[in-house]
């Protein structure tokens, strides 16, 4: 049977994003603490495939306010990923990265958007090379695209986007912490649902 | 008086001094109707453009621009309003990511405010504030009371058309 949307994906199928998941976070949490040169701990992340209403609620509310980072996966592999930033992890990044204590998110500059773009390409390396490790695919990702806004007006683009597609996103929830705050972040993954089942076929599961 | 939200993908109508608000219109469009002397508004929050394209969009006919305007209007019409004397304000349609090279992802802002200016003309009816595109987010409230339709911005204030 072929895939249609997010909401076909059997219990199996959903284990397997969840792996995905799974080592894409421990990815990430290695990439940061090598970037932040400090140990940086990570909880086993929440993974679940949500409405994109419920995922504003997750956040707080749809006036929330949020950094977004956007990429694309281009080539065996094509899609969005996505990134939410709350404001404590933007607090721990950018005061180690650039020694600035930010307390709202008015106060982030260039430098510090900067330093968020960077942040969000190697976190988005760490979950793509988690799916291209286990599948021998090759991905590429996009420079990521940075917004800080409500967090509804942010999810209102891949809502938009993937519209005739589902209403359905795989939500990846990461607590961070080093020595000295914790500090959330979340991760979208919509893979277009046929690289959705190339990933499934790729991994010897049936679909 | 009391406040009814308006969902992604929603529409819902008001009379006297109710108010209408829908949260975080990113490259979504808000439109507010309303009929001035009846004192009875809509709000509507689409997500796309047209209900053509898609094979399940029966389901959901207030997610399209096309669909849900002719709703909103029908709505308001059943509660006393007028079609003739309806006025539309409009807002939200951003670009929310400004480096996206791909035009896709970038447009859909934009071909949802051309597609409900579209559909309001195609109606006869006149768009008296527009305040979309640019590159936030927009929370909005609407009273038919006074006919105001009130943006706030999560970093540019808050003002009034």
């Amino acid at each position: 049977m072929a895939l249609k949307d997010y909401n076909d994906l059997n219990d199996i199928q959903l284990d397997v994003l969840r792996e995905i998941g799974n080592i894409g976070s421990g990815n990430a949490a290695t990439s940061l603490s090598s970037m932040l040169a400090q140990p940086v701990q990570i909880q086993v992340p929440k993974i679940s495939i949500l409405d994109y209403e419920d995922v504003t609620s997750a956040l707080g509310g749809p006036e929330t306010m949020i950094v977004g980072l956007m990429l694309s996966l281009e080539d065996d592999v094509s899609g969005m990923l996505m990134f939410l930033l709350e404001k404590e992890f933007a607090h721990m990044t950018l005061s180690t990265l650039l020694c600035q204590d930010i307390d709202s998110f008015d106060e982030i500059d260039e430098m510090g958007i900067s330093a968020m773009q960077e942040i969000g390409n190697i976190m988005a390396a760490s979950y793509v090379n988690a799916i291209s490790s286990l599948t021998g695919m090759t991905i590429n990702i996009s420079v990521p695209s940075v917004c800080v806004d409500m967090a509804g007006a942010i999810l209102s683009v891949p809502a938009i986007h993937y519209a005739n597609i589902s209403d359905k996103i795989i939500f990846i929830e990461n607590k961070f912490s080093n020595e000295a705050e914790n500090a959330v972040s979340h991760v979208l993954m919509i893979p277009d649902v046929d690289s959705l089942e190339k990933i499934m076929t790729n991994l010897g599961i049936e679909i | 008086m009391s406040t009814i939200t308006v969902g992604i993908s929603d529409l819902q109508v008001a009379k006297g001094d109710d108010v209408l608000v829908t949260y975080a219109l990113g490259s979504c469009v808000g439109i507010c109707l309303y009929d001035q002397v009846a004192k009875i508004g809509g709000l509507s929050h689409i997500m796309l453009p047209s209900s053509t394209m898609n094979a399940n969009s029966a389901q959901t006919p207030m997610r399209f621009a096309d669909t849900a305007i002719i709703m909103l209007i029908k709505k308001m019409e059943a509660m006393g309003a007028s079609k003739i004397r309806m006025k539309a304000k409009i807002a939200g349609g951003a670009q929310m990511f400004a480096t996206v090279t791909n035009s896709s992802i970038a447009n859909i802002g934009q071909r949802n405010v051309q597609a409900v200016k579209a559909v309001l003309q195609q109606q006869g009816i006149q768009i008296v504030a527009d305040d979309t595109g640019k590159n936030y987010g927009r929370t909005l409230h609407f009273s038919p009371s006074d006919c105001v339709m009130r943006i706030s911005s999560a970093n540019r204030g808050k003002w009034e058309w």
